[in-house]
């Protein structure tokens, strides 16, 4: 069953159109990639599907789960089960992860009619969680995300995802600034949440990391549309070959040069 | 003498004879604040220190005698004892000056039970003092002038938490003097929590011994029209820290005035202010940092920081420098913004909602300042107090 189809879907950033006609099936269970060089409209996909209010979708729609998913809040999205890994995480000054995730969670558990977490239940079972992430629990008590190293802002976001459990995950070039054994630990943490209920679009530039998170889909694009579509191969074809086999510019060095 | 002035004075005049006696000394204390108030009245919004804050409605307001004066309620901890009057005679009215302002003679021509403590030099106060003034105004509207002075002898360690608070509308004028000797370390809280109807002056005069530490922390949340003026003078190798933290909402307005005066070299200063405000509520901050022409060495640091929620608050921040030394090290700097948009979308990307982010955030931005209180009963109130009027502001 479609937990996500987006039809046609376009968005801007002020007078600029970024996304130019995306359509995009994510059946449950599935983890696509999405691929595609800089300025491709992959991380505008990513926080479209999150609700930033930065991008206004022109036209197009977004079925989640049976819902309108442009019409929620964030907030409400985030309750109904979809979660996005930050390519960049907020620091928050003053607010204590623990508090900060304990309050997240609980907002999604009564959305879905479940009991609130008391502080032991949520203890034990955070704890749990960060070893998964490979994380020290003194982080708990750290404001969210201050004076994190790159490494563990993204763990953070893993093990964040790990708590609240949600039904589709998006993950926002979570492999950037990360070293190879961040980039694994990340990876695991993904691959151990991987199940028959859970889909996952995972936004990269780079193939690396599909080596670790093995997609079933991977999706080109450029310039706000999918140009390519096929199944993990296509991630490997364009480590041999770069953006460019594809036809595709990219400001950067192409990938497979790496 | 002009008509305006002459009403002003002549209504607290009214007042002023009809005072209960007193000492001699204090008696002179008293001619001499009210002098001082009758050639200058109340300041007005031409007078460069009182620009942004208009005293317009207390110079309006005709005043109900008072029965009795404020009294502070409480135990004293052990190593704390109150003195007598005597015994603070060097002390009285030496460090906050009647030329300084204007509310600082009017309370000192109203000087009656005047609160005074002594700490004995090298003595550890464990519990912290505590100093509740509270007036409870019914129908008629009343002025208090709380009056505290605070002897410090060298070496000696204590807290000292001041509480303002009541219901109904009143007007505090309240005056405290705080000496340190050498090598005390002083840790001193103002908890500004008067009724929202309430007019509340406070003046803080502070003297430092050398290598005395001391921090004073000035906490506003209540009150209509608020004016806290913090001054501190520094000795050699004084460390004082000035925090304070300011919550106004609906037409609150509070004022900060803040003078740290760098005597003698080698002395450091930390000055942290943070407001948060509201609705059509008004803030001004005004820090001076004064070092003077021997005090070399002096480092000193202030910043002032604004949360904005609304369009129609209203911040006028300033500081001013007045460095008269060549070796030294002061920085300054001022913010006034608004809750940030990617921190409000990163909670809510979690599934909290948009009033509760707001809410964390404020709080948060808050929480450096209520951290560093370390007299934990306090904290603990605070951080209540702060989540509750927080808690109102997104209603």
């Amino acid at each position: 069953m479609a937990l996500l189809e987006i039809k046609d879907l376009h968005a801007t950033v002020g007078d600029r159109e970024i996304l130019k006609g995306i359509s995009l099936t994510v059946n449950s269970g599935e983890v696509h990639a999405i691929m595609g060089p800089n300025g491709s409209g992959k991380s505008t996909l990513a926080g479209v599907l999150a609700g930033r209010e930065l991008y206004t979708v022109t036209s197009g729609q977004v079925r989640y789960n049976g819902k309108d998913l442009l019409e929620m809040a964030p907030e409400d999205r985030a309750r109904e089960g979809v979660f996005l890994a930050f390519q960049y995480p907020v620091e928050i000054p003053g607010v204590s992860n623990m508090y900060f995730l304990k309050a997240a969670l609980n907002q999604i558990r009564r959305h879905q009619d479940l009991p609130e977490l008391d502080a032991l239940d949520f203890l034990n079972m955070v704890r749990e969680k960060m070893k998964l992430m490979d994380m020290d629990q003194a982080l708990l008590n750290r404001p969210v995300n201050t004076g994190f190293s790159g490494g563990e802002k993204k763990r953070n976001e893993i093990f964040q995802m790990a708590v609240l459990e949600p039904r589709l995950a998006i993950l926002d070039e979570t492999d950037s600034g990360l070293d190879i054994d961040a980039l694994k630990l990340v990876a695991h943490g993904v691959n151990s949440l991987r199940n028959a209920e859970r889909s996952m679009i995972v936004v990269t530039h780079y193939q690396r990391l599909l080596n670790y998170i093995v997609p079933d889909y991977v999706h080109v694009l450029s310039d706000g549309q999918i140009v390519k579509s096929g199944g993990k191969e296509l991630a490997l074809q364009l480590e041999e070959s770069g953006y460019a086999g594809l036809g595709i510019a990219d400001e950067e060095e192409a990938v497979g040069k790496t | 003498m002009s008509t305006a002035l002459g009403q002003q004075t002549g209504e607290w005049l009214a007042q002023f004879t009809k005072q209960p006696s007193t000492t001699a000394w204090v008696q002179e204390l008293r001619d001499r604040g009210f002098q001082r108030f009758a050639e200058v009245g109340f300041p007005n919004t031409h007078d460069e220190e009182w620009r942004f804050t208009n005293v317009a409605p207390i110079a309006r307001t005709t005043f109900a005698p008072v029965a009795a004066a404020a009294e502070p309620m409480g135990e004293l901890p052990k190593g704390a004892r109150l003195a007598t009057l005597d015994e603070a005679r060097r002390h009285l009215a030496a460090h906050a000056l009647l030329e300084a302002n204007p509310f600082v003679a009017l309370n000192t021509a109203f000087l009656g039970d005047i609160t005074v403590i002594v700490v004995e030099r090298g003595a550890v106060v464990e519990q912290p003092i505590q100093l509740t003034y509270r007036t409870e105004a019914g129908s008629v509207i009343v002025a208090k002038h709380p009056r505290t002075l605070i002897v410090i002898g060298a070496d000696a360690h204590c807290a000292i938490v001041e509480t303002y608070t009541g219901s109904g509308h009143y007007f505090t004028n309240a005056v405290t003097e705080i000496v340190a000797g050498d090598a005390a370390v002083v840790d001193h809280y103002k908890v500004q929590l008067e009724s929202l109807e309430a007019w509340h002056i406070s003046t803080l005069q502070a003297t430092l011994g050398r290598s005395t530490s001391f921090s004073t922390h000035s906490i506003s949340i209540g009150g209509a029209l608020v004016r806290n003026d913090v001054n501190a003078t520094l000795a050699e190798g004084t460390d004082a820290t000035l925090n304070g933290l300011y919550l106004v909402n609906g037409t609150q307005h509070v004022d900060n005035h803040t003078i740290i005066d760098h005597a003698k070299p080698h002395a450091t200063s930390h000055e942290l202010y943070k407001g948060i405000l509201d609705d059509k509520a008004a803030a001004v901050f005004n820090g001076r940092i004064i070092v003077r022409k021997d005090a070399q060495k002096t480092d000193s640091k202030q910043t002032n920081k604004n949360l904005v929620l609304s369009d129609e608050a209203t911040i006028d921040t300033k500081p001013e420098l007045q460095i008269h030394a060549d070796d030294v090290r002061c920085t300054h700097g001022a913010t006034i913004g608004q809750l940030d948009d990617e921190s409000m979308f990163y909670l809510q990307s979690r599934g909290i909602g948009k009033r509760q982010a707001r809410d964390l955030l404020t709080y948060a931005f808050a929480q450096d300042i209520v951290d560093r209180i370390k007299v934990a009963s306090l904290k603990d109130s605070l951080e209540r107090i702060l989540f509750e009027k927080f808690h109102e502001h997104g209603k």
